[in-house]
């Protein structure tokens, strides 16, 4: 059974067709309203998150389909001590199709393996979160037209960033890419994705501590936030959560047609006057989330049935 | 230092010196009641020092925890004080419940029944991944 676990699970070319069912969703919604009718999707949150499930669920509901599920471990059998392959197996029985949110690392794989239906990672712990990377993959070709030969700054947490890691293991697959790391020392990315990925793949890189130094070279800025439920620590959180905050004056120093990207939620490393600026894309990031979504349930759907 | 001849058992020999403790606890032989004898800083010409595993008795070995532990070791079956086969162990591509993994925020941490599983993802560097959280487990 075909799951999403991890964004390096799909080739590329699973990638541009996602891409290309997304764009045509938008062009033509009309022809997806009953692609899943009769068809449920059980959406498995064991940890809170208002974006990715109404993203999942609205994607569902725009296909025709329906949606079942519970968004905190307290309101699932989980609160009693049920495993993961025990809830996954009996909502096999309900549904066709799992979108899985669960705060351990490993958590969806352990469900992929014991489900009898597709499973979508909606986030594991600090691990992997493919469907925010679809989702950034997405707003990058719309707004710069390729996903190749462009300069990515990524700013802030890059060592809890599960997101981070994600989108730079999805961007090391395509030419031209050189990434710009922007951390303070505490919450550098860690050095085996550096090996593993960068290194690995012959993607050049640099890394600063400086945010506006970096910008003007820059045609992809994604920040990100410093998450306080990664840390053990609560004085570290409070000593790196203000490390970087963009605003309209850093940005003059961008170029014209720099894309701003941001998984959300944001604390306040985006002044909210960024929101008006043409370059800030993370609410159309939210919206192109969904697109994705869709267009992976029905991918993943469809080889269920094959 | 005399030791006497394995009868029928198993001598794990060309053991990198100082992984032969590692070997001694991930095989278990803490809790064979034959003879075991663990033998540190041995001369060799090869090595220069290496560590030797005697066992004087009959076990099912795991291989798979030599390979990972030290792929250099030799593995040398005895039958009736005759040396009947001599085995060059491979590093194993995974490893089933010999490791726990350390990440307190992997799943294993939490769900008492899963198998920890960890998988060769270098093995030039010679690196064994958690299957679940990716974390390094050497």
């Amino acid at each position: 059974m075909r799951s999403l676990i991890d964004i390096l699970d799909l080739s590329v070319e699973e990638i541009d067709d996602l891409i290309a069912t997304a764009c045509d969703i938008i062009d033509n919604p009309d022809k997806y309203a009953e692609a899943c009718k009769r068809k449920k999707l059980a959406t498995l949150f064991f940890e809170p998150s208002t974006r990715t499930r109404l993203s999942f669920e609205a994607a569902m509901l725009e296909l025709g389909g329906s949606v079942i599920g519970f968004s905190a471990a307290n309101n699932s059998s989980a609160a009693k001590g049920e495993s993961v392959a025990d809830t996954v197996k009996t909502i096999s029985c309900y549904a066709d199709i799992i979108a899985m949110r669960h705060p351990k690392e490993g958590a969806a794989l352990v469900a992929a393996n014991n489900a009898s239906i597709p499973v979508i990672n909606a986030g594991d712990g600090g691990h992997c979160h493919p469907t925010q990377t679809l989702a950034d993959l997405f707003t990058i070709y719309r707004e710069k037209g390729r996903l190749s030969d462009l300069t990515v700054g990524f700013c802030g947490d890059l060592k809890f960033g599960r997101t981070v890691h994600s989108l730079i293991n999805a961007l090391s697959r395509y030419a031209g890419i050189h990434i710009v790391l922007i951390s303070p020392e505490e919450l550098k990315l860690p050095s085996y994705v550096k090996k593993d990925v960068l290194q690995k793949n012959g993607i050049p890189y640099t890394q600063t501590t400086d945010l506006e130094g970096a910008l003007p070279e820059l045609d992809i800025l994604y920040m990100t936030r410093v998450q306080r439920e990664r840390f053990f620590n609560e004085e570290d959180y409070l000593r790196l959560k203000d490390s970087y905050i963009l605003d309209l004056k850093k940005l003059e120093k961008a170029k014209s047609d720099l894309c701003v990207m941001h998984p959300l939620p944001r604390v306040n490393e985006i002044s909210v006057a960024v929101d008006d600026d043409p370059r800030a894309c993370y609410f159309k990031q939210v919206l192109g989330g969904k697109y994705m979504r869709m267009a992976l349930i029905l991918k993943l759907l469809k080889e269920a049935s094959v | 230092m005399n030791i006497d001849s394995v009868r029928n058992g198993v001598v794990i020999d060309h053991i990198t010196a100082g992984n032969g403790a590692r070997l001694y606890e991930l095989l278990g032989l803490d809790s064979l009641t034959c003879t075991v004898a663990f033998i540190r800083n041995v001369p060799s010409k090869k090595m220069g020092r290496k560590d030797i595993i005697k066992v004087d008795g009959t076990l099912s070995l795991n291989l798979d925890v030599i390979g990972y532990v030290d792929p250099a070791a030799t593995v040398n079956i005895i039958r009736d004080g005759e040396l009947v086969e001599k085995r060059n162990i491979d590093m194993p591509l995974q490893l089933v419940n010999v490791i726990k993994c350390k990440n307190p925020r992997c799943i294993t941490s939490c769900e008492q029944e899963l198998d920890h599983i960890v998988r060769l993802t270098d093995r030039e560097k010679k690196v064994y991944r958690c299957i679940y959280c990716e974390t390094k487990a050497n």
